[in-house]
């Protein structure tokens, strides 16, 4: 049988390990080949590093890092953050990545989901969407949470995967850095349109959040957090032990 | 050396890597001559399979590497690499494969339930018979899937499978020629343990 997936974040800015709280005032943490092979080590079923660099330098400091762990970690790593063009996708598989997530560069251009999907496989292409209740409608914000666009979130993550997306993060900016839980009315209305595999990101405090995720919204297939692993308030090996404890099915 | 047939399609970084990791040497071959060279050789690859089969012939690789097959190489196909290993493929229309295993590559949509996510994403635990592949893991053990696709009317070939709401064939084997449907360079150290059992299966 399948087994739920814990999946750490790293927000890599300038070669390093950061994670901010609602996305502002970040803080530097660790080096992201490190941390990385820590959590291969420790159980993680999987890693997501998102580039939050903006410059070329910075690309290219991210990609050498990128190719770095992939030598290392031999567990799937999804690479987000800066994704815009089909160029961009290459650059990233090519040094290492298995899957690509992209945000706002779908928002700019829906189109680049379909193309991505149709060169490299729909499992290649993750669709991640930042999303916050506003006057009762969940809607998708870009630019890390910065820009509210107006787009309906469920909508727009349905027609991403029609589009091709193989894969949905949902990223609930109402609950990120909070640590009280996931936000599980969100996700409840994502999985309800999808029969893709969706992946909570955002709210992650203590390891009981995980085990309410997939008791309560049981068709998400794993559950994401940063800063929690980060800074060892949560040991994946430990938190994966409650969870298969509580009979939900992980990889131990 | 092992052979890691490069045809343009699949990221082949991680398996390049796991090579080293275990030890191995093992090169990507871009030229379809270079195979005779190789001791054993890696079918990879992403992607679609009509797409995949038409770049694995028009690339010359195809020839060469049935070649070496019939030769007597040990050889393991990996995830679309294994699919392509199959007679038919049914992925977006009908197509034809290297027909080195009995059997059609089918959606895994006819025999999963409605309910089940698709794509197949995940780590899944893999039982499997007695096999020289698998003789440094044991049941029970987890690898990393994924596919929509799955092998279909293959059961003589079958060696290993998994349960994701329908038994799912995860590995082939047929003589010399191995298949993979997960991913052993993404399945931590029980994929590089299968990995390593290949780079000691005796060449005849």
């Amino acid at each position: 049988m399948i087994t739920k997936r814990i999946i750490p974040c790293l927000d890599v800015k300038n070669g390093r390990v950061v994670k901010g709280t609602n996305f502002k005032g970040l803080a530097d943490v660790s080096s992201p080949v490190t941390l990385a092979d820590y959590y291969s080590r420790c159980g993680a079923d999987e890693l997501v590093f998102y580039d939050i660099t903006a410059s070329a330098e910075g690309r290219g400091i991210f990609t050498d890092i990128l190719r770095e762990t992939a030598s290392t970690v031999f567990i799937p790593l999804t690479v987000g953050g800066g994704i815009n063009t089909l160029a961009d996708f290459e650059r990233v598989l090519g040094s290492g990545a298995d899957k690509v997530s992209v945000n706002s560069g779908a928002i700019r251009n829906p189109a680049i989901i379909e193309e991505a999907a149709k060169r490299y496989g729909s499992q290649c292409v993750v669709l991640s969407a930042d999303i916050s209740l506003v006057d009762g409608k969940y809607t998708v914000f870009a630019r890390g949470g910065r820009d509210n666009t107006g787009l309906d979130a469920i909508e727009w993550i349905r027609t991403g995967v029609e589009r091709g997306a193989g894969e949905i993060v949902v990223n609930s900016i109402d609950t990120d850095g909070v640590k009280k839980g996931f936000d599980l009315a969100m996700l409840r209305a994502v999985c309800d349109v999808v029969n893709v595999p969706v992946i909570a990101s955002g709210g992650a405090g203590k390891k009981e959040d995980f085990t309410s995720l997939f008791r309560e919204v049981p068709e998400i297939s794993a559950g994401l957090a940063a800063s929690i692993f980060h800074f060892g308030e949560v040991e994946i090996a430990d938190l994966k032990k409650t969870l298969a404890a509580e009979g939900i099915n992980v990889r131990i | 050396m092992i052979g890691i047939v490069d045809y343009g399609v699949g990221n082949i970084f991680s398996l390049c890597s796991s090579f080293k990791k275990i030890g191995a040497h093992a090169e990507l071959i871009k030229e379809p001559e270079r195979l005779a060279e190789c001791e054993r050789i890696i079918l990879p690859g992403v992607g679609a399979f009509g797409d995949a089969r038409e770049k694995l012939r028009a690339s010359g690789m195809e020839e060469a590497l049935m070649r070496e097959v019939r030769a007597g190489k040990p050889m393991l196909g990996i995830c679309l690499g294994m699919q392509l290993l199959f007679e038919k493929s049914y992925e977006f229309g009908e197509y034809e494969g290297l027909s080195l295993v009995k059997g059609a590559i089918r959606p895994i949509s006819d025999v999963i339930p409605a309910d089940y996510d698709i794509p197949h994403i995940g780590w899944n635990v893999l039982d499997f018979d007695d096999c020289e592949l698998f003789k440094y893991i044991k049941k029970g053990d987890f690898v990393y899937f994924v596919h929509s696709f799955y092998g279909a009317e293959c059961e003589e070939s079958v060696i290993a499978t998994t349960e994701y709401g329908a038994r799912l064939t995860a590995a082939v084997k047929s003589g010399n020629v191995y298949g993979v449907q997960f991913h052993p360079e993404k399945s931590g150290d029980v994929g590089l343990a299968i990995l390593k059992a290949f780079c000691e299966i005796e060449v005849k």
